[in-house]
Parts: C-alpha cells; structure tokens; sequence
C-alpha cells in the first residue's frame, strides 16, 4: 500500500519534469545546434571506425590525438602571427578562410603524425610480438593519459608557458559568430555552415577515397581478411598506418571545426568525454562502418541536444548513452551494421 | 611490398614539411601586410578588461562603505618574535582546471610568511603546500599525510566546499586548525567541526546579497540560474533562487551543466527561448567563460551574473570581449594597493580571488605563533578568540567559525 502511495507521486513528477514545452519551441535551434556536433563527431568517428575495421582495436587514445590537434591548430595560428586576445580578429572574408586552411592543414598534420606515430609506438611493436587484444586496449588507455599528461605538464615547459599547462588556452577567435539567414525561427550563423558544410566534404572525400582507390581497395582488403589480403599483395603494415593517418587527419579537421565553436575548449583534458561521445557514435552507426560513423554522429549531436531540452541539460551524457544502449539492444551491430570489409561502400 | 611502408612514411614527412613551410611562408607574407599584427595591436582597447571592484553590499544588497585597512595586523610584527622552527601548511588545488585559485591562496599565504620570517630572525614559518587538484577524492588521499604530519600545528585550506566536506572529520579527528580562504558552502560550519573556521562570507550570505542587489539595485525581472554540478554551485544555485524568488527566477530556463563541459548549446538555446534580463551562473570559471562567450554567440544579450568561482582573470582572458560588463559578487575582498604591488613584484602576476584573504589568515596564524603557540590545540584556540582587523576586512568568529560580520563584494568587468 504505501509502496503504491509513494510510486504515484513520484511518477507524476518525473513526466512533469519532461519539459515537452522546452523541445517544441526550440526544435529548430536545437536540431540545428546537433547537427553542428554531431558532424564534428562524426569525423572524430571515422578514426574509431576505421581503425577497429581493420585492426579489430579500440584507439582509447584517438580522443587525445583530436586534443593535439587542438594545440595543433592553435600553435599554428600562432605561427601565422595571431597573439590570444579577447576580441575577434577581422581579416576579412577571403584571408580568414586562408588562414583558417592554413591552420586546419597545421591540426591536421599534428593529429595526423600523432596517430601514425602512436601507432609505430605503442601498437606496432605489440603486434609484432603477437599480444592478446586486451593488451591493445590497455595499451591505448595508457597512451590516452600520456598524451593528456604531456601536454598538461610537458608542452608548457617545452614551449615556454605558450601551450598547455592547467587552463585552458586563451582563445584566438578567427571568425564572429554572425547570422546568416533564419530556418523555421531559428538562426543558422557563419560558424555553423562552415563546420557541417566542412565535415560533410570530408566525410565524402574519405568515403570515396576507400571506395574508389587501390589505397581504400587495401584497406577494405585487410579489414575483410587480413590473410587473404596478406596472400594478394596488400601490406598489412602500410594499410594500418594508413588507416591512423587518414583518422588522424579528420580528427585533426575536426579540432579546427571545434574550436571555431567552443574557442576556449582547448585544454589537456578537453579531448576525453567528446572522444567517448565519438566512439559511441561510431558504435550506434555500426563500428567498422564508415557510413554508420557520419549517421551515428549526426544522430547522436542531435538527440543530445534534443535530450537535454526534454530532460534537463545536465542528463545529456545519460541521454547519449541511453540512446547508445537502446539502438544496441534492437540491433547489437549498431544501425547500419559492421561492414567495412563486408559492404562495396 | 613490405618497403613500401618507408616510401608512404617519407610521402607524409614530405606533406608535413611542407605544410610547415606553407605557414612559415604564408606568416612572412602577413608580416608584410601587417594584418595579422598590425589587427592585434589596433584592438587592444577591450583586451585590457579587467575585473574592477564595483561597491560592497550587506545581506539585503544595499551598498556598505568598504573597510579601512590601516590597521590591519601586519605579519611582520614588532621583529622580536621568538619560538621554535614551525610549519603550517595549505592545501587546495595547485594543478588542474581550477588551479588559479590555489595557486592565489598559497602565494597570499607565503607573501605572508615571508613578510614575517625576514622580520623576525628568530622565528622561521615554513608552509607546506599539498595538492588536491580541488576534487574531494584526491583530498581524501591527501588529508591523512597533513594530519599525519605532527609538525604541522595549522591548515589553511582546504580551498573548495566539495573537498572540505570530504575531509573536514580527517582534520576534526586530528585536532588540526582548518582554516578556509574560500570554501563558502554554507554547510560546513554545520557538522559541529570545532577545528574549521572560515575567513569570508559563505554562500547563505553571498546568496541573498547577491539576489537583492540583482533584485533591487539592478532591477532584472527575469533571471535564468544555471548551476553546475559542484557542492559549491548547487549550494549557490539553491540560495540564488531562494533570494530571487519564483516571480524573478525562471524555473523554465534553470539548466544544469557539469563540471568539465565546454559546450553549453542545449542551455544556450532554452536560455535563448526565454529572453531574461540576466544569466546567473553558479560554478567555476572552466566551464563560466566558455558558456559566457557560447551565450553571447548564441545571441543572448542578457546580462552576465556570476559569483566567486568565476571571479579570477582567467575568466576574462578565455571570455574575451563577452566578458564585458559581467558582474562578478565574492566575499573576497579587493587587494588593497600595496598588498597588489608586493604581490605582483613578488610573484610576476596579479594578486587573485582570496589572495587577500589567504594573507589575512595566514597571518592570524603567524600571529599566533608569535605569541607562543606550539601545537594544534593552542591554534585552534588562539583563532577562536582572535579579535582583529586584516587586510579585507575584521576577522572575529562565532562559535560554529563563522565570521561575526559577514559582507559580500561586488565586481563588475570593465
């Protein structure tokens, strides 16, 4: 009896706590704000996906190399001459987006030798010696805290306080926030455009790119039978490597897109939960499966936001976990399934 | 097949030089034009925001004259000071993401003890440092090696609520002073700790000033309290809403963010849907300046309220410009000039956030050791009968170690 009393109540609050109101009036702005994330775990996917489609190996430590590629990025602004400051810099249109190429290229080749260099490393030697998987694994988490220790205590000794250290960076702001037109009430800025309009691009490029050249056609050979494919020609070794490089530079792609949103997210530590976000989206779209990786980002980024307006905003990693744990109860395999070496795609 | 790998190696050197020499050359050719510099230098104006002391105000926000601190106790003394080689220690977050107001507390404290020690030869203070990172589990590692350490006879610290609640028992147990420079939740003095003092207002009193003063002076009709996880914003949050009450704080647009996030879309946009006259953020300033600047850039014109977690410089380094016209409250009190000028000769940057009150407690210690104190009970007692000016403000506790007079400040960024 008093078992049912105290059901009742708590019932009632916990459907009143649904802030139905909340969602419907800011659909728009939200969906348009999850898209933004969610394209920006989706590249920070494809480096999870690709790596466990050949390499059947979780990379823990791809959330560092996305860091680094922060710092990457950062540093080279500051090689261009940028100084942090509060204000945004107003280079115009054409020599901003120079600049922000430039330092996209500079992320993206940090992240890009990070993973490649990580990968001889920590995981090449295990391989040789034939270690079980869960030496892998421990492996990475291990490299994960190095990478973050590093540049939490080395990088600023290393670069005179310039870099690291325990706050974040200052931020240099390349681009003003600005509205450029109205979508169903809700305001699409500059910022926004550019980062799903750049990640899409990407996204299509790496999946032509394994579609469509002898360098992708080895990948999907190994990741389907490495022996085989071993047997046919295909360098194991170089395939690997190849598939960190190509996971580290979107992940260095992705730092750039992220800190044009979040300038002041450049800190040691600022890689971890949206690395563990990337993962599961590489996971609800199916790991190993390059298609999965973008639908699993933009579908998580989305119903995060969408969560958090529902819910409360401080439920939103319950929200992508949940979520997570749902899709993989209806369909273990993820939405579009395990396929990079099955699928032509 | 297998020599392949080198020639892809030597392809991706080649590519990563080469993108170095694109920045190198392409940073030569903006010398030129002097856009990249010469933009920089043109916009200094709102780089130079800093946090300016704005007025000091009473528990139901009207302004109270700021106190005199010309006779404030002075660590130094009259140099005859006499005793026995002695050690106090400080503990609070020296690294991680909040370690700006550690690292204030411990240099206030050894601009003290420094001061004392070159005055009195025949009495040397040494402080010992402990880092808790700020999180109550690392604490908990940390308090039995300071309670162990029997030739430590005071703390000050620790410096956050989350971690003072934690490890309040290790100190009680071991009868050791814990005096706090800056946790302010206002539930520690509650738990009958005979050992724990706290040298400023707690959040009981930051609260409602802060409320009435948003209230009454400032006259916003809407206000969106955003908290995040700490024992310290929750706290905070809780005596916020409780002073603003249901009409003034919007329960729609009351979000909740946690402690290392940097993305605050979600509570930018139901922020955003609700049109208030003003945000109060109760947190630390890792995830205040990021939302700050998110709000702005979301296109929210509210203003910006915050209380002494975000009070530190590196709020408005990383905020920038969406820092301007923030207003700041702290029960800390402003560095008096000279205080600012020892500490920025001695240590190479600007006094912070309890910098003043850490040199204030420290110095009621170093008092105490000048008047013959020598082990932990004779420095408990000693600060709960102390009576004296400092620096800040009058230091004099009730008996659950709550200051007498508790008065909150309030800074604005200009």
């Amino acid at each position: 009896m008093s078992a049912v009393m105290t059901v009742g109540p708590a019932v009632s609050s916990v459907v009143s706590a649904f802030n139905v109101d909340s969602l419907t009036h800011n659909f728009w702005a939200l969906t348009i704000d999850g898209l933004t994330y969610g394209s920006i775990y989706a590249l920070v996917a494809v480096g999870y996906t690709l790596v466990y489609g050949v390499l059947r190996l979780i990379n823990f430590a791809h959330s560092e190399i996305f860091m680094l590629g922060m710092f990457g990025q950062y540093a080279t602004l500051m090689l261009l001459g940028f100084t942090p400051r509060g204000d945004v810099y107003t280079e115009g249109t054409l020599l901003t987006i120079v600049y922000l190429g430039i330092a996209m290229l500079g992320g993206m080749a940090v992240s890009g030798g990070a993973a490649v260099g990580l990968e001889r490393v920590a995981y090449r030697p295990l391989r040789k010696r034939g270690a079980p998987s869960l030496v892998f694994l421990i492996t990475a988490i291990g490299a994960s805290f190095i990478l973050q220790e590093f540049v939490h205590f080395v990088l600023p000794k290393l670069t005179n306080q310039k870099l690291g250290g325990v706050n974040a960076q200052q931020p240099i702001r390349l681009v003003e926030p600005t509205v450029q037109f109205t979508f169903l009430g809700a305001d699409v800025t500059n910022v926004e455009i550019v980062i799903v309009v750049a990640a899409i691009l990407l996204a299509v490029a790496t999946e032509r790119f394994i579609t469509l050249t002898k360098f992708g056609r080895g990948i999907r050979a190994v990741a389907q039978d490495p022996v085989t494919a071993t047997l046919m020609g295909v360098s194991r070794e170089r395939v690997i490597m190849l598939t960190f490089l190509i996971g580290g530079l979107l992940a260095g792609a992705a730092a750039l897109l992220y800190t044009l949103r979040v300038p002041s997210g450049i800190i040691y530590s600022g890689g971890f939960i949206l690395g563990i976000k990337a993962f599961s989206a590489a996971v609800l779209g199916g790991i190993g499966n390059l298609r999965g990786a973008l639908l699993g980002g933009l579908l998580l980024g989305v119903m995060e936001l969408y969560g958090q307006a529902l819910f409360g905003t401080e439920w939103r990693d319950v929200v992508a976990f949940v979520l997570l744990i749902l899709v993989l109860m209806f369909r273990p395999t993820g939405i579009l399934g395990e396929s990079l070496g099955r699928a032509r795609a | 097949m297998r020599r392949s790998t080198p020639q892809l190696a030597g392809t991706a050197l080649v590519l990563a030089v080469g993108l170095v020499l694109t920045g190198c050359s392409s940073k030569d050719d903006s010398g030129d034009t002097t856009s990249p510099t010469g933009g920089s230098s043109s916009a200094a104006a709102s780089g130079d925001l800093s946090i300016q002391p704005l007025v000091q105000i009473d528990n139901k926000g009207a302004e109270v004259p700021a106190a005199d601190s010309s006779n404030a106790a002075d660590p130094a003394g009259d140099g005859s000071a006499k005793c026995d080689p002695t050690t106090i220690a400080m503990a609070g977050a020296l690294t991680g993401a909040n370690a700006a107001l550690g690292i204030n507390i411990l240099n206030g404290a050894k601009l003290a003890v420094d001061a004392h020690n070159a005055a009195n030869k025949d009495c040397q203070v040494t402080i010992k440092q402990f880092d808790t990172e700020g999180d109550p589990q690392k604490a908990t590692q940390v308090a039995p090696q300071i309670a162990g350490d029997k030739s430590i006879i005071g703390l000050l610290g620790p410096a956050f609520s989350g971690e003072t609640k934690a490890v309040g028992p290790v100190f009680q147990q071991a009868g050791l002073l814990s005096l706090t420079a800056s946790a302010t939740n206002p539930d520690l003095t509650k738990n009958g700790w005979t050992n724990f003092f706290r040298g400023l207002a707690n959040d009981a009193v930051q609260g409602p000033s802060v409320a009435a003063y948003m209230v009454n002076t400032l006259n916003f009709k809407k206000v969106c309290v955003v908290q995040d996880d700490s024992d310290y914003g929750v706290g905070l949050a809780e005596q916020i809403t409780a002073g603003l009450g249901t009409s003034v704080a919007d329960s729609k647009c009351a979000a909740k963010v946690k402690t290392g996030d940097k993305d605050f879309s979600a509570t930018v946009q139901i922020v955003k849907g609700e049109s208030p006259d003003a945000v109060f953020y109760a947190g630390y300033y890792a995830e205040g300046a990021p939302f700050a600047s998110q709000l702005k850039e979301g296109g929210v014109t509210a203003a910006f309220v915050s209380a002494d977690g975000t009070n530190d410089p590196e709020f408005v380094k990383q905020a920038g410009s969406a820092a301007k016209d923030a207003y700041l409250s702290c029960p800390c009190g402003p560095a008096p000039e000279k205080f600012a000028a020892d500490y920025q000769a001695k240590f190479s940057v600007a006094s912070g956030v309890y910098s003043v009150e850490a040199y204030d407690l420290a110095t009621i210690m170093l008092k105490g050791i000048d008047s013959g104190v020598k082990d932990r009970a004779g420095m408990v007692d000693f600060v709960k009968n102390y009576d004296g000016d400092g620096l800040a403000r009058h230091y004099k506790w009730d008996a659950n170690g709550e200051l007498a007079s508790a008065l909150i400040w309030i800074y604005q960024v200009k």
